[in-house]
């Protein structure tokens, strides 16, 4: 049971206390399990990661994928990650920003990757979302398709898949749309 | 104080069979008589978080169980699907802050009860504010303001120089929770039952459909209300977000998941189905709350007046098929970021950030390799990735007290390697550090800052 007088002497003690005491930051559960995450970091060497807001607002970044092999070989492609303050109980929210021609990968920046919805678990961590990532550059996927025309293409004609990826990257048209250029 | 029109004996006929007889199972400070009752009236402040489903339920049996000292947080007003079960909402009150109608609803059927209403979010709030309450009653559904409000009440608490926690620092917390037939009720005292951060793991992950299946395959009416959603509103509504309480927004989710369902051959879409999907809500039972809030208001008057032992420490209740309910007795983790002691370090004011993450390396509790360390949300050294290690290598030569702005004792985290049977795994781990020497008479908060 709760002593009743005795928290009530506490509680205005502490009151008077408190006067001078600097402001408390609340840090999320969730912000320290990232500072792990981010603390721990291996990336690969086609990867870059980076922080806008500073060294202390790690719960938004960006991380740049320089492909160094398959079709997306020399290409650069930038993500934003959005982690919430319930990390990891929730996948970290993330965007592509460069517009791609990709079969898992719509013009919206939408990325079809597994372990960020259905199959995300609380033991995954950043380092896993970045080298999924990577994966979807190496190993485009035609069966679980988001930009669905680029899929059919690559099922059906890889050298022709390959061509449009060549010729979005280098800022062209690929059908109806248009790509910036992402090759440097 | 005593007035005698509310004070008869009769109408506390039932809550002082609780409080004026001895017992076999009550606890081992309680002390029985008529005194209990009134220093219940006049000291046990308790606060209710949220004014929804549950608490409505639940200021209503605060203050017929004999709780005068109440207030109510809600940052909500109230909508027209909430009058099914927020039995204390009529329909004139639609659009009026929770909290404010809620608090004036039972003031007026309850004589001697007073409820002050708090109309904002809680992280508006200053943390000493939720300090100023004997119990916290939580009637919330979302994982993240439970979290939010364990931190908050864990930060309050202190542990002695033996890792013991101290008791006029703990601030106990009931949690309810209902989810159509099913709900929870739970007791937390801090450092001795398992905070909510303890068992997180609880909670079952979201129901999330692959991205590709919504644009490619859909087989439900939730896939095509996902596309909508998720695919759709991005595609046509550029850089404009997206607001669930928007009725325009939603209507147009609906219209759009109705053609795409058209279009699939894919019953089942409806507005209310689509609301459900979008907001992610389980049609609420009014029953469910009433049952779990009393469960929950018992347990607090447990706690206040010590009349009988608490729950111990999680009852879950299912009322789909029958009744099924039942006590689970979870444990608290002993290295919980939230409410664990942290491993105590006394340090010299000198000593450099460097020279620290070499003694964590070294510390028999710690044995912590390539540390990095934060406090309070700032990151005083990170070993990865190269950026971050840049920008903050310059403080490993600073004394770690002018780092921490000179604070005689808090909580910092640190992040490394440890070795177990020649195996290395990563961990995090609090620390309370607390530096000779200086005076630390003024200073209360320890345990927290998570």
């Amino acid at each position: 049971m709760i002593r009743l007088f005795k928290v009530k002497e506490k509680q205005r003690e502490a009151a008077e206390n408190n006067n001078g005491r600097a402001p408390v930051k609340k840090q999320s559960p969730g912000e320290l399990r990232l500072n792990k995450d981010i603390s721990e970091l291996n990336l690969p060497q086609t990867t870059k990661i980076s922080f806008p807001n500073g060294k202390d607002e790690l719960m938004n970044f960006e991380v740049s994928i320089r492909p160094d092999e398959g079709y997306y070989r020399s290409g650069k492609f930038e993500f934003t990650f959005q982690v919430s303050p319930t990390y990891p109980h929730e996948a970290p929210k993330v965007k592509c920003k460069t517009k791609v021609y990709h079969p898992n990968i719509d013009l919206e920046g939408n990325v079809c990757l597994n372990i960020l919805r259905e199959d995300w678990k609380p033991v995954l961590n950043i380092n896993t979302v970045i080298y999924g990532l990577n994966y979807l550059f190496t190993h485009p996927n035609h069966e679980d398709p988001l930009n669905h025309e680029a899929a059919a293409v690559l099922r059906d004609n890889p050298k022709t898949f390959e061509a449009n990826v060549r010729r979005a990257m280098s800022g062209g048209y690929v059908g109806n749309n248009t790509f910036s250029r992402c090759i440097y | 104080m005593a007035n005698p029109d509310f004070e008869s004996n009769a109408r506390w006929r039932d809550l002082d069979k609780l409080l004026l007889r001895p017992g076999n199972l009550v606890n081992e400070n309680f002390e029985p008589g008529p005194q209990l009752r009134s220093d219940l009236q006049e000291y046990a402040r308790v606060l209710v978080v949220g004014a929804g489903g549950l608490g409505c339920e639940l200021l209503k049996d605060f203050a017929l169980s004999g709780f005068r000292n109440l207030e109510v947080i809600d940052m909500d007003r109230i909508e027209v699907t909430n009058l099914n079960r927020q039995f204390l909402f009529r329909l004139q009150d639609v659009g009026r802050p929770k909290a404010e109608v809620a608090a004036q609803r039972v003031m007026e059927r309850v004589s001697g009860v007073n409820i002050v209403p708090h109309f904002c979010r809680i992280e508006d709030k200053e943390v000493e504010f939720y300090n100023d309450f004997n119990i916290i009653a939580l009637g919330l559904d979302s994982i993240e303001a439970r979290s939010y409000i364990n931190a908050v009440a864990c930060s309050f608490l202190e542990y002695d120089s033996e890792d013991n926690p101290i008791q006029e620092t703990m601030k106990p917390m009931v949690d309810g929770g209902t989810e159509g037939f099913k709900g929870h009720a739970r007791v937390i005292m801090p450092g001795v039952t398992p905070c909510f951060e303890c068992t997180i793991w609880l909670f079952p992950p979201q129901v999330k459909f692959p991205l590709c299946t919504l644009a490619e395959t859909p087989r439900t009416a939730a896939h095509c209300i996902e596309y909508a959603h998720l695919i759709k509103w991005d595609e046509v509504n550029s850089g404009k977000a997206f607001d669930a309480d928007d009725p325009e927004h939603m209507q147009w989710i609906y219209s759009e998941a109705t053609k795409r369902a058209e279009l699939f051959g894919i019953p089942g879409v409806t507005y209310s189905l689509t609301q459900g999907v979008v907001k992610n809500i389980i049609p609420a039972i009014a029953s469910t709350n009433a049952i779990i809030s009393a469960a929950c208001a018992l347990e607090a008057l447990k706690l206040a007046t010590g009349c009988s032992k608490t729950l111990s420490n999680y009852l879950t209740y299912n009322g789909l098929e029958g009744l099924h309910t039942k006590v689970t007795e979870f444990f608290k983790d002993k290295d919980c970021l939230v409410c664990g002691p942290g491993v105590l370090l006394e340090l010299d004011t000198s000593i450099t950030l460097q020279k620290f993450i070499e003694l964590v390396e070294e510390h028999p509790k710690l044995l912590l390799a390539k540390a990095s360390v934060t406090h309070r949300g700032k990151n005083l050294y990170m070993q990865a990735p190269p950026v971050l290690e840049e920008m903050t290598r310059s403080n490993l030569n600073l004394p770690l007290y002018d780092l921490m702005d000179k604070t005689p004792k808090d909580v910092i985290h640190i992040t490394g390697m440890v070795s177990k049977n020649d195996k290395k795994t990563s961990c995090l781990r609090k620390l309370r550090v607390v530096f000779k020497g200086v005076d630390v008479v003024t200073e209360m908060d320890t345990a927290g800052g998570a």
